[in-house]
């Protein structure tokens, strides 16, 4: 990846109804990258999207595209497509006029438009779909027409407002491979909102996770599933244990009566802390002998592996296991250093 | 006979009875002499008459494009309102309809008489009075008046369908404002524009009242024609008959084409 900024954001806030939807959001977002905006509904992720977009001016800092500050250019005046929620397709026009569109407002000669036109077209997989109304497609379909019509362009960067969250899971699945192999062979930066963290996971090089209009965390999809800055993004990304605990010192930390070594340091003495522990790192094992042990509560199939549910000194326990347990029977946890991860302890809310 | 069938019955009598039975009579009248006796008469005598339907065709249709010009951008401004202002802008709009259409035409007639409301202001102000009763002016005012909300309501209808995504979709694709009004804001309202032209159009080419409360006796329409023809002291049913045929005609014809221009699958909107 090429280390050129295309889009920064610099103390940007929002006020929506006289209340902050957006607070000092600072973020550079990288060319030719796939960045996601991951986070629960009413997160601000969308309205960063917009604001990107010019569809939304924020009411403190700048935005700049290129280098050049763009917070007072209109939508239609910048370099950016947008593939919108619904889709938002023109249903007066038929396929192919949905995706000339924009080359017909730049007034691209005819002949050089259906090159275009039909060059999308097949990106999307939808060759011979160009005659056909927008109310005669599948919800899949209009899903590439909407973004056919938006790479016919060629913008520099294009946005993404949860562009899968109407299709059932195995199109959805699909698109997202699909998606990545757009981004791939056409070299531009997407930047991509959605609230399912494995679509985050699977499609990102860069996730940006947000809460509350604020940015909590951003980082590969790895940093993000291992080192979650917090409780709240390490629960957000996939399951997690999370204990109250007490950091003794460096790399020795208390909960469940017990002491753990663990690999995180630089907390305060006797800090109150979360422990996170993901559910595939909890080892079973026999119950004499370990520091954590509990009884079986409910067993549950999930494919790959076993959902076991674990109850120990009142806390119940999520562990992802290939082993099965008998339910009611007592049984032994053990964890690593590694997979004990430490967050600073997150105002209750 | 199926059962929804049966629940439309009292209405396709009613039609039959008063829709059907009625224009079958007047295509007999139309094509009879006052004995009976089957004639085109009637009918050819109707071009004695095209000077008021050419002034009938002019006034209705001077009327509904200052209906369209008033109501589109109003239309439109409801239509993106918060649902609060929304609200009560329509209320503006259909309170005038709660009062009855001839007193709402006789106030007109007290403002713009020559001695009217409007007029004393102005000589008051020291102004010359201005002849406004008995114009063509206040025959349009008062067609405009009346039917501005039919032009209104069905755009208004139709605009609150347009999706603001769809609109935010042009704009991001590149297109201005004009380009975005002219590329898919107007397509995607042109069947409330059809619908609003054919419900003032109509009944605007058919007035009468109007006609003769606020344009007196010089500016005769179609309308005042018929009607003298029934009830008038130049009683004659088989003319009236046959000129209102010919006006039947051309109100179909003018449909025909106007539903070539909407060329959307659903015909929203569509009320006729």
């Amino acid at each position: 990846m090429e280390n050129k900024i295309i889009v920064k954001l610099q103390n940007i806030a929002v006020d929506y109804d006289g209340e902050r939807v957006l607070n000092n959001i600072n973020l550079d977002i990288m060319d030719k990258e796939f960045i996601t905006f991951l986070g629960p509904s009413g997160c601000g992720k969308t309205t960063t999207l917009r604001i990107i977009g010019g569809f939304q001016a924020p009411v403190e800092g700048d935005v700049f595209f290129d280098g050049k500050r763009i917070n007072d250019l209109p939508p239609y005046k910048r370099q950016v497509n947008t593939v919108f929620q619904r889709y938002a397709l023109f249903p007066h026009l038929n396929v192919y006029e949905n995706v000339e569109f924009g080359l017909k407002i730049s007034k691209l000669p005819e002949k050089e438009r259906h090159i275009r036109v039909l060059e999308a077209l097949e990106l999307v997989n939808l060759k011979n779909y160009d005659k056909r109304r927008i109310n005669q497609l599948s919800g899949g379909q209009q899903q590439r027409v909407a973004i056919a019509r938006a790479i016919v362009n060629r913008p520099k960067v294009l946005l993404l407002d949860e562009p899968l969250g109407a299709l059932d899971l195995k199109l959805r699945k699909e698109m997202q491979t699909e998606l990545k192999r757009i981004q791939q062979s056409l070299g531009i930066t997407f930047v991509y909102v959605t609230h399912d963290q494995e679509e985050a996971l699977t499609m990102s090089d860069r996730v940006v996770v947000m809460k509350d209009g604020d940015i909590l965390q951003i980082g590969t999809p790895q940093d993000i599933y291992n080192e979650p800055v917090n409780a709240f993004v390490a629960d957000f990304i996939g399951e997690s244990n999370i204990i109250d605990g007490l950091m003794h010192k460096d790399y020795l930390v208390e909960f469940c009566n017990d002491y753990f070594d663990c690999v995180d340091k630089g907390f305060e003495p006797m800090e109150q802390v979360q422990v996170v522990i993901r559910p595939e790192d909890i080892k079973i094992v026999k119950p004499e002998g370990a520091k954590l042990s509990g009884l079986v509560e409910s067993i549950t199939f999930k494919g790959v592996h076993y959902e076991i549910i674990v109850n120990s000194l009142s806390h119940n326990w999520i562990i992802h296991s290939t082993q099965s347990v008998e339910v009611g029977s007592l049984i032994g946890m053990e964890v690593t250093p590694e997979d004990i991860h430490i967050m600073k302890r997150m105002e209750e809310e | 006979m199926k059962k929804s069938s049966l629940f439309s019955l009292p209405y396709i009598v009613w039609s039959f009875i008063f829709v059907v039975i009625p224009m079958l009579l007047v295509i007999v009248f139309a094509f009879t002499t006052t004995d009976g006796q089957f004639t085109i008469e009637n009918i050819s005598q109707v071009s004695t008459y095209t000077p008021v339907f050419v002034r009938s065709i002019w006034l209705a249709f001077l009327s509904t494009v200052i209906c369209l010009i008033l109501g589109y951008p109003m239309a439109f401004i409801m239509s993106r309102a918060l649902p609060y202002n929304r609200r009560t802008l329509v209320m503006l709009i259909m309170l005038p309809m709660w009062i009855n259409f001839l007193l709402r035409t006789f106030a007109w007639m007290t403002l713009l008489e020559n001695n009217g409301v409007i007029n004393s202001l102005i000589t008051m102000l020291g102004f010359k009075p201005l002849r406004m009763i008995n114009t063509q002016g206040a025959v349009i005012l008062g067609m405009v008046y009346n039917y501005l909300p039919f032009m209104i309501m069905p755009l208004y209808s139709v605009m609150t369908k347009i999706d603001n995504s769809v609109i935010e979709a042009a704009q991001d694709l590149g297109a201005s404002s004009i380009n975005t009004f002219v590329r898919v804001i107007i397509p995607l309202s042109l069947p409330g524009i059809t619908t609003g032209i054919t419900m003032v159009f109509i009944p605007a080419i058919s007035t009468f009242i109007i006609s003769r409360m606020l344009g007196g006796g010089s500016n005769m329409l179609i309308g005042d024609l018929i009607d003298t023809k029934f009830l008038g002291n130049a009683y004659n049913p088989n003319l009236g008959s046959a000129i209102s045929l010919v006006l039947m005609v051309f109100v179909l014809l003018f449909m025909s084409v106007l539903n070539q221009f909407d060329t959307s699958e659903e015909k929203e909107g569509m009320v006729i």
